[in-house]
């Protein structure tokens, strides 16, 4: 018998006198509803607390944001995805990542920041949601670059977790982001910057 | 459920690894205690975390009915295992990924020391997973020249300070920062001599060792948080992003994982993604999780493996009282409000899964007969803060309980003499069968006064009954009894009613 058939066969014997559970019971909110000013100021909250700096301009102000939060970086990436307004191609820190044309680990670990969108955010956890497309990049560009400038589009801004799964293609590899990268493994106390971007900037855009 | 049961069951195949405990729990737990820094330290994490995870958890309105549809989630689950299992191997596997079967420690070791040696490397980086430690991965693939390295921050402090884990989210809990920098000053090469004990400090030094290995890395071992069947999905939770090192620049991804991690679908992880969190850091929401389906061409592991882990598991399923301990999502809430553990630490319960549900589930993985693991149950005092504090509303006291009982059960037939509990417990079944029975015992009060000397306290009981007089004292019995009392003093009011017998 195969380790399969055989861990199988475990479980049907270990089942024969198991009780046929009910329904599950979905009593928790999957829906709110929560006016615009009030979502943002939520998610501007959460984000704050775990040490994220946070913008909020409208749709004609990007540009001059995202050059704003660059104006310390020796170079940036940006997938090949992005709005072409919201970035400078004559600008010689940039570097783009497409496919085909894809930057090395160690060309990344040399980049100093990193320009992404974002699919979905939810403002109760304070949680941005990369879910790889064009805009957004393949995982290791906002991974292996130190500082993370992420544009949210208020449109992709939910109150509850329950709202913003349906929103995401979950066979995409996704990545959400709580704040830049932490650790409580010391006496259980929150320390932020591990190996993650130590630098997270958020930009949500009105408008947008 | 679609499998037709036949036949008598099978005997259960029991689980192996380090999961067997070479000391009873009294014994550790006696000599743990003795640490009081290690008690220091426990008491400062383990409250930090508690009102931590007060506060998020008293954010959210519906709490409960999280917890609820988390429940009955996990019962539903565990129902129709082997249909969802087929299921997730079906979609995992048509988007790229390779799945193995392990019925036990050996042969997932087995497999994973096998896909490392295909890379042609001898090493690999990891990712903290419960999984491999209860398997003895670490030590097999050491045993095979092959190097494991911990990414995890308290995982690096325990491999590196020669340590084993305490606490299942935080392993080096039982550490404070200036033993951190101690370990670190020690045995990590090119550390600043002059690093000092501030936090961020000490997770910037662990950034700096730790990076070379990331991005150089052909090879990662992971555990999974969820599996998500109807898409074949894989999750991990994290917090420092080592996690994301570990599964999108190495080449080759294996993920080892226990049968009983799956959920039925994506919008599960709705109520897990909220109640893991807020249990195990008392974060609205950790920094960062990870999913993956398969391979995905040009981004990430382009060679994904999973290891799904039997080791006992089945065996903890087919407990009928016992198999809910499975619905155990490792959040560590348990052993955080656990008066027991804040005092021993998770080394004096010996297994991999220390705490509540550590004293739980190591006996429903290898059998209550196994080592001195029928120590397990009774490392609690019974007050259920455990069973409050679970996200999955396990009912980790009345497990606890029926785990004492199959321990009682299986010493009884292999015992020729009645041992003292069973007399004491004869006699007490005597006494208390009648009130003439207790009068005639009552009569001997005056003697017990006797023992108990000028000090009026009895110091040491004889037999067994001593553990009870080990850490304190009786005080003196009273000369009569309030039966006795009663009787002299109280004239019955209203004789018409008093029926004698």
């Amino acid at each position: 018998m195969s380790a399969k058939e055989e861990i199988l066969s475990r479980i049907t014997a270990a089942l024969h006198d198991a009780p046929n559970p009910g329904p599950v019971p979905r009593d928790y909110r999957t829906t709110s509803d929560m006016a615009e000013a009030e979502l943002i100021e939520l998610l501007v909250d959460r984000l704050e607390d775990y040490k994220a700096h946070v913008d909020v301009v409208d749709a004609p102000g990007l540009p001059a944001t995202i050059v704003e939060r660059l104006k310390d970086a020796t170079s940036y990436v940006i997938p090949h995805g992005i709005d072409e307004r919201w970035f400078d191609a004559a600008d010689t820190r940039l570097r783009i990542d497409a496919p085909g044309a894809v930057l090395s680990v160690s060309e990344l670990d040399e980049t100093s920041a990193v320009l992404t969108s974002s699919a979905v955010s939810v403002a109760e956890s304070g949680t941005i949601v990369l879910d790889g497309t064009a805009n957004q990049g393949r995982r290791a560009i906002s991974l292996v670059p130190d500082h993370h400038v992420c544009v949210v589009p208020v449109s992709s801004i939910v109150r509850l977790l329950p709202e913003a799964l349906p929103r995401m293609d979950i066979t995409r590899p996704l990545t959400w982001i709580s704040g830049p990268s932490a650790t409580s493994d010391i006496e259980l106390e929150r320390v932020e910057g591990v190996h993650g971007p130590r630098q997270l900037d958020v930009i949500i855009v009105k408008g947008l | 459920m679609s499998n037709v049961f036949m036949g008598m069951p099978a005997l259960p195949v029991f689980g192996d690894g380090n999961l067997h405990i070479e000391e009873p729990f009294p014994a550790a737990a006696h000599r743990e205690l003795g640490n009081t820094q290690m008690r220091a330290n426990l008491r400062h994490a383990t409250h930090t975390i508690r009102d931590k995870r007060l506060k998020v958890v008293a954010e959210l309105p519906d709490w409960e009915e999280l917890r609820d549809a988390g429940s009955a989630t996990k019962d539903l689950v565990m129902a129709n295992l082997p249909a969802l299992l087929e299921e997730f191997e079906k979609n995992f596997t048509a988007r790229g990924g390779i799945i193995h079967w392990a019925r036990d420690s050996h042969e997932a070791n087995k497999i994973v020391a096998d896909l490392i040696r295909e890379q042609n490397t001898t090493e690999v980086v990891k990712v903290k997973s419960m999984a491999t430690q209860e398997i003895g991965l670490n030590e097999y693939l050491e045993e095979q020249g092959i190097s494991a390295f911990e990414t995890d921050l308290a995982e690096l402090i325990v491999q590196l300070g020669h340590d084993k884990p305490s606490h299942i989210l935080v392993p080096a809990i039982h550490k404070n920062r200036t033993e951190v920098r101690d370990i670190f000053l020690k045995e990590m090469p090119n550390v600043d001599p002059n690093l000092t004990d501030e936090p961020r400090l000490l997770a910037m030094a662990a950034r700096e060792h730790l990076r070379r290995k990331f991005l150089s890395a052909k090879v990662a071992i992971s555990g999974a948080n969820f599996a998500l069947a109807d898409s074949g999905t894989l999750a991990v939770v994290e917090s420092e992003g080592n996690g994301r090192m570990c599964l999108t620049l190495p080449e080759t991804l294996i993920t080892v994982m226990g049968i009983e991690k799956l959920l039925p679908a994506k919008e599960d992880l709705e109520v897990f993604m909220q109640l893991l969190p807020r249990s195990s850091t008392g974060e609205r929401m950790n920094p960062y999780t990870s999913l993956w389906t398969g391979v995905t061409e040009g981004d990430g592991p382009q060679n994904v493996h999973l290891v799904l882990l039997d080791n006992g598991r089945t065996a903890a399923l087919a407990d009928k009282y016992g198999r809910t301990a499975l619905n155990c999502i490792r959040c560590s809430a348990c052993m955080n409000v656990c008066p027991v553990y804040e005092r021993t630490g998770g080394h004096a319960y010996g297994s991999t899964y220390p705490g509540p549900i550590g004293a739980i589930l190591t006996p429903l993985l290898t059998g209550i007969k196994s080592e001195e693991n029928s120590s397990l149950p009774y490392a609690s005092s019974l007050c259920g803060a455990c069973f409050d504090a679970c996200p999955v509303k396990i009912n980790i006291p009345e497990i606890l309980v029926h785990l004492r009982g199959e321990d009682v059960d299986s010493k009884r037939g292999t015992k020729k003499l009645p041992t003292q509990m069973d007399l004491m417990m004869k006699g007490a079944g005597w006494a208390f069968s009648s009130g003439k029975h207790l009068a005639l015992l009552e009569k001997g009060l005056p003697f017990g006064k006797l023992a108990a000397g000028r000090d009026k306290k009895i110091k040491r009981l004889p037999g067994i009954a001593a553990g009870w007089t080990q850490s304190r004292d009786i005080p003196a019995p009273p000369a009569q009894s309030f039966r006795d009392w009663w009787k002299k003093d109280h004239t019955p009011v209203a004789p018409t009613h008093q029926q004698e017998n």
